[in-house]
């Protein structure tokens, strides 16, 4: 059983990594491009102990009060048996 | 009055807050690690510059779950004075002891260099032997400096007259030209609303000597102490 955590910056907040990104693919001649925004992706191994309910609850929870900060980030959960 | 600095794993400027306390502030001063809990016999703490926990995650979020930290909300709770100094100020914020994050410099760079910053308040415990107006060229070292905030937050400090420190030009002007790093409002430092919490991006502990380019932070140190000897 495996959680997936994505956390991105909320729309709004400036990335200028996602901007210096941008720009960068786009002189490698990447066209059609009209922003890029960077986040981070976690993979939590889970051991089964318990259900997808409590699994989702207790991942969410960690997401909400380590894995993004509420006041820059938004964060989505995925649970996968 | 007795001074504590936090050390958590990857503080680098520790040794440089406390050679200032008992340099030029002339008081006793401890190191604490960050595993230990019992603050009950200092006045003041400071959390030093650094990169604790490689400023992995975010800047300053695992220093913010190390054991001390409880202890540092409930000496902050109990009206005894915190100084966070760059990442000091990071783990603050994400600590929720002072509003708002510190996300990367506009530009992207890590920036070394000495800046103006002009006082905006002698209202704090560590200001309050400055006149409010006066400029301070003090030395910054961040990547992660830029402060964002709400509206409804950056209103409330405006409304509290709790930003204590903007990024100025050499003659006090708040420009954006004179913004280093895009920080809400050219922000350089804030404190909490009961006022014995300042966070700042500046390092007053790197300027405290003419000898190392600026001795404009020592007057910080000062206002700190002298706010400690009155209490007493």
């Amino acid at each position: 059983m495996k959680a997936k955590v994505y956390v991105n910056l909320k729309s709004g907040v400036l990335d200028p990594q996602g901007k210096a990104i941008q720009h960068s693919v786009e002189l490698l001649g990447f066209s059609g491009i009209s922003d890029v925004r960077q986040g981070k992706y976690f993979e939590i191994s889970l051991d089964g102990s318990m259900d997808n309910q409590r699994a989702l609850e207790s991942v969410e929870k960690m997401a909400r009060e380590v894995l993004s900060n509420p006041i820059i980030e938004d964060y989505r959960v995925e649970i996968e048996t | 009055m007795k001074f504590g600095v936090i050390v958590f794993p990857g503080s680098n400027c520790d040794h440089d807050a406390y050679h200032v306390i008992s340099k030029h502030v002339g008081q006793p001063v401890d190191f604490i690690w960050h595993r230990d809990t019992d603050l009950s016999t200092y006045d003041a703490l400071i959390l030093p510059g650094g990169f604790s926990y490689g400023d992995y995650l975010r800047a300053g979020a695992l220093a913010r779950f190390s054991p001390v930290m409880n202890s540092v909300k409930k000496f902050a709770e109990s009206g005894r004075f915190v100084l966070g100094i760059c990442n000091g100020f990071q783990i603050l914020c994400e600590a929720g002891l002072l509003p708002g994050a510190l996300i990367r410099n506009r530009d992207l760079h890590f920036i070394c260099e000495h800046v103006y910053v002009r006082v905006e308040t002698s209202d704090s415990p560590f200001t309050n032997e400055l006149q409010s107006g006066t400029v301070l060229r003090i030395p910054i070292a961040h990547a992660e400096g830029n402060y964002i905030c709400d509206d409804n937050t950056l209103a409330e400090l405006q409304r509290e007259n709790r930003i204590v420190f903007r990024y100025c030009d050499k003659d006090g002007n708040v420009t954006e030209a004179a913004n280093p790093n895009g920080s809400r409002d050219n922000i350089a430092g804030i404190c909490n609303r009961e006022r014995n919490v300042l966070g700042l991006m500046p390092h007053p502990e790197r300027a405290c000597e003419d000898l190392l380019g600026s001795s404009d932070g020592r007057d910080i140190f000062r206002s700190l102490a002298a706010t400690l000897a009155a209490a007493a």
